[in-house]
């Protein structure tokens, strides 16, 4: 097959799933199926695309034209595909383990759940995809939208309130903020379309560059940089499986991988390297840093304080990001693939301890390692990755991170890096000490005790504990990804 | 073939001849054939109209043979011919959709004059869209004006519904004013040209040297913008239509507010661009800012208006006086790109506002009211039309992938080309006040569920169901593909501030 046909197909095969989905709905065992076929079709098919893309290709696809001199348009590169591969593979161990959860707590309208998964898994494979501002904006605004069933999955009042945080954040960011930036951008350049080396390099500079980062980076709403990073905890109502793959993999990374694509793409590195008005994002994003690890320090509910910890972690990448060395550009990209196992790791561990013992608060988890020994262990796992601590992957991205940082001397980086990996440990390692070592409180009732969460849930979670652990070992190709993307490897 | 030669006065003779026909019938069910037919033959022509533009350019076609000064010429380019499509296909699907809404919301005795009337308005509204007189043009005005105060109190009478002949009167006093205006302005020009078409003016005027140095030519223009203002409901001159839209019945606010207050507009587009448009006006007098700052007022009282409403019908004619104030904003930029956006503007918002309207008055047809309280439950109860309000909403908010997104593209990048920063910035956050009024009907429609003591209802008949989607998919399909709609309105546009040569 060839590569545009298969560029096409991964937009086609989530919306064939969800139509399969949709048709099989009234037979769980049948849709359940459908999306596992579907979600192990997509992975798939990034798989073929991978070695072409690796091989210095870049396979393009023009959909359609949407305006006159403008359409929408997808390529295959090295930094979507890294994306890519991240939400692909990771939708197949998510739909295991929604087939746990959603089943183990009795949700209701789950068709309607899974298809809106389908369609969002699709909206993310344009963004990763898309091969100018017009297409991602799309893309972007899509997931946006069909993500929105998903947070508002229980229909109650409080689910009502969080929707509206949700959309008016992000809708108000990208309307407001990212699409004047990216009609700015039209209007100075004349083109749209992403460029190694950027497309407003040599055709912008002074104050206008700092302006445009400002406009890109807060309509990036998706990012979660404070002030904007509301509409994440409030996000938490969903359903655990939404958290995991929507909120710690799919629509962050949609925001941070747009942030990077619109660093090195539209803006360039050199640049705003050579840019006095752009230094601001380095301390927003370390100021962010800071403040949401302080404020996960405060949280008792196990998920807004994964939250929490996922805005701190989006910062690290935008942070990594605006260093602007190619080494920390690298660690940013990694960190995108690093970020996503562990911190899909502990959200299947928080609903995993949902479903087996309806527990939601962390003062509640005394011991409960013990009756729980996979979910806490895979915890402890990405616990690590989160501080950053070898043998898992968030060692690597932050390794990267330094580098840059020391290369370009920015010593106020390497203060908030150990800073903050300090205070990530200081709120994930007490609640795996918790966990295991603090005696579980007397069971009041025997025949209502707990033991581990239902089989699909321990798969999942498990393997995400185990890829983050592999990752640590076996960084050959998102590293190469990622080097592809910064010019530090050329393929000839 | 003859009759392809004579389009451009078919296309309003047609549902004119139609009018008096429907009245010698009087058999209801006949007369709405008769009128079904003569909307869709209408919409045939227009397309026909539009494809002759598009091959060989503009159509000058000359009425009973005589020449233009001293007899009537109506003169077809693009951007008339595209407002034609507009006007018509609003016209197709109403007649279609306007069966049951109208059976219930009417008197059956007076059934056949609503379809009387209302192929009277048709025929007024596209006669001005046509016609290269001026004169004309207000002869025209005046028709559709008179039947679409009648259309708006046919469905009342001193027991039923009383508001809707208020709503009716004081849309007659103040289209009357405008009218008048419009009139007065006519005059006037006619005082220092001595013509009455179109392109004779705009070479009398350039001959005269513009406006700057003809008081008479200025108090002109100001009387025409100020009357078209009335006509289009632009802020401050809006307060006729919330009532109006709100008071008729269903098939009528569809009608109207789809089409009505763009003829306006385009006639203000005639005024600006075409009789003064040989001279550069915006440079020589301050109308422009006059506009732009009305235009951004209207977004804004438009849209926060909008929020605060409960019926739904009049929610939706304040957003309508924010989507006006969008459309006038481009004709006050004046650039090819804001001006493109402001035709692409007014056939997107024609499709949308015509199919939320259709939803809405699917709701009042089975609910029978049409306020924010009596939608609970109905995201449940009537999926088929609550799914087309949502998608033709997403449209109004201007998404990506609907039409509305595409309004705002080029909408903003005209104001931004034309160094208007904070404008742009402006144009994009009212745009999101939109959020706020279809959002919370959405809200209400979706996640309350239905009072227990109501009656459970369902989606209206298929008569209403596929008009309703059919103007729902095609906002949708002119996000996706804008290539056509953008191409007609830039080439429009460019033709417009050529001066229409």
């Amino acid at each position: 097959m060839s590569p545009e046909n298969l560029l096409l197909l991964l937009l086609l095969i989530p919306l064939i799933g969800g139509v399969a989905i949709v048709i099989t709905g009234r037979i769980p065992n049948v849709r359940e199926g459908a999306t596992l076929i579907t979600a192990g079709a997509l992975f798939w098919t990034v798989l073929q695309l991978l070695p072409i893309v690796m091989g210095g290709a870049q396979p393009e696809l023009h959909l359609w034209k949407m305006m006159p001199g403008l359409s929408l348009t997808l390529k295959a590169d090295a930094l979507g595909m890294v994306f890519a591969l991240v939400a692909s593979g990771l939708w197949i161990i998510n739909s295991i383990y929604s087939i746990g959860y959603m089943r183990g707590n009795k949700e209701k309208n789950q068709t309607r759940f899974y298809l809106c998964f389908a369609l969002a898994l699709s909206s993310v494979m344009g963004i990763a995809m898309a091969s100018n501002l017009l297409t991602l904006f799309v893309f972007y605004e899509v997931l946006t939208l069909v993500t929105f069933p998903l947070v508002t999955h229980h229909g109650t009042e409080k689910a009502k309130k969080a929707g509206r945080t949700y959309l008016g954040i992000l809708l108000a960011t990208s309307v407001g903020l990212q699409l004047l930036a990216i009609l700015l951008t039209w209007i100075i350049t004349g083109s749209l379309d992403f460029t190694e080396g950027g497309i407003l390099a040599g055709k912008a500079d002074g104050v206008i560059v700092g302006i445009l980062l400002f406009l890109y980076m807060y309509g990036i709403g998706k990012a979660a940089l404070m002030p904007i990073h509301r509409w994440l905890p409030a996000a938490m109502v969903a359903p655990t499986p939404v958290s995991a793959l929507l909120h710690a993999v799919a629509v962050v990374k949609a925001g941070v991988f747009s942030v990077v694509r619109i660093v090195v793409h539209v803006f360039g590195i050199d640049l705003l390297a050579n840019n006095a008005y752009s230094e601001w994002l380095l301390y927003v994003s370390g100021g962010t840093i800071l403040i949401a690890s302080t404020i996960a320090l405060f949280q008792d509910n196990l998920k807004r304080r994964l939250a929490y910890s996922t805005i701190s972690q989006l910062s690290y990448v935008v942070m990594a990001t605006a260093i602007l060395t190619p080494i920390s550009v690298v660690g940013a990209i990694f960190h995108i693939m690093a970020h996503a196992f562990g911190k899909i790791t502990l959200f299947f561990a928080a609903g995993s301890i949902y479903t087996a013992a309806h527990k939601t608060e962390i003062s509640q988890l005394d011991g409960i390692g013990r009756k729980m020994p996979w979910t806490m262990g895979a915890f402890a796992v990405g616990s690590l990755c989160m501080v950053g601590l070898p043998p898992t992957a968030g060692f690597i991205s932050k390794w990267h991170m330094l580098v840059g940082a020391l290369q370009s001397d920015q010593l106020v980086v390497v203060a908030i890096l150990s800073g903050s990996s300090l205070l990530a440990a200081s709120y994930l390692f007490p609640i795996v000490f918790r966990a295991f070592f603090k005696a579980p409180p007397p069971v009041e009732d025997p025949h209502h005790d707990h033991g581990e969460a239902p089989l699909p849930i321990v798969i999942a979670l498990t393997s995400t504990a185990a890829l983050t652990i592999a990752l640590f070992f076996f960084h050959e190709i998102p590293l190469t990804l990622a080097k592809m993307v910064t010019g530090l490897m050329v393929i000839p | 073939m003859i009759a392809a030669n004579h389009y451009p006065i078919l296309q309003v003779i047609v549902p004119l001849m139609a009018a008096p026909l429907c009245v010698i019938v009087r058999n209801n069910i006949i007369v709405r054939y008769v009128a079904t037919l003569a909307s869709w033959i209408a919409l045939f022509i227009a397309t026909q109209l539009m494809m002759r533009v598009m091959d060989d350019g503009p159509i000058r076609y000359v009425l009973g043979g005589w020449a233009a000064p001293l007899g009537i010429e109506y003169r077809i380019d693009l951007l008339n011919a595209f407002l034609l499509i507009i006007i018509t296909i609003i016209g197709a699907l109403v007649s279609i959709y306007g069966r049951f809404p109208v059976e219930k919301e009417i008197p059956e005795s007076r059934v056949y004059l609503y379809y009387t009337v209302y192929l009277l308005a048709l025929s007024g509204l596209l006669g001005m869209t046509v016609t290269g007189d001026m004169f004309n043009q207000f002869v025209y005005l005046e028709v559709a004006a008179l039947s679409s105060y009648t259309l708006i109190a046919i469905g009342s009478s001193y027991r039923i519904n009383r508001k809707a002949l208020v709503a009716s009167f004081r849309y007659l006093v103040l289209g009357t004013i405008g009218g008048t205006f419009f009139v007065i302005g006519i005059g006037l020009i006619y005082m220092a040209t001595g013509a009455l078409n179109l392109l004779d003016m705009a070479a009398r005027i350039q001959e005269l040297g513009g406006v700057a140095d003809s008081r008479t030519l200025q108090v002109a223009l100001a009387f025409l913008i100020v009357g078209l203002g009335l006509k289009m409901a632009l802020f401050p001159l809006h307060l006729w239509q919330p009532e109006a839209y709100t008071q008729s019945p269903s098939s009528v606010s569809v009608f109207l507010a789809a089409t009505a207050t763009k003829v306006a507009v385009y006639l203000m587009m005639r005024v600006l661009f075409t009789v003064f448009g040989s001279v550069d006006l915006f440079a020589t007098t301050m109308f422009d800012e006059a506009l732009l700052i009305l235009a951004v007022m209207a977004m804004f009282v438009g849209s926060l208006s909008a929020i605060w409403q409960v019926n739904l019908k009049r929610l939706l004619a304040y957003s309508s006086i924010a989507q006006i104030g969008y459309i006038i904003l481009g004709v006050s930029i004046g650039n090819k790109m804001a001006l493109a956006g402001s035709i692409v503007h007014m056939f997107n918002h024609a499709l949308i506002k015509g199919a939320l309207f259709m939803a809405v008055g699917a709701v009042f047809y089975r609910v029978g009211s049409s306020t924010l309280d009596d939608m609970r439950g109905l995201g449940k109860q009537m999926p088929l039309t609550m799914a087309a309000f949502t998608t033709a909403g997403l449209s109004l908010i201007g998404v990506p992938l609907t039409a509305g997104f595409i309004s705002k593209w080029y909408l903003v990048t005209g104001v931004l080309q034309s160094g208007h920063w904070l404008v742009a910035i402006l144009i994009l956050f009212s745009s999101l006040l939109a959020i706020f009024y279809i959002w919370k009907i959405i809200e209400v429609a979706y996640f309350q569920s239905a009072p227990a003591d109501a009656q459970p209802v369902s989606d209206p008949p298929l008569s209403m169901l596929l008009p309703m989607w059919g103007l729902t998919l095609l906002a949708v399909y002119f996000g996706i593909d804008a290539e056509t709609t953008g191409l007609i309105s830039q080439m429009a546009a460019e033709y417009l501030l050529g001066g229409g040569q």
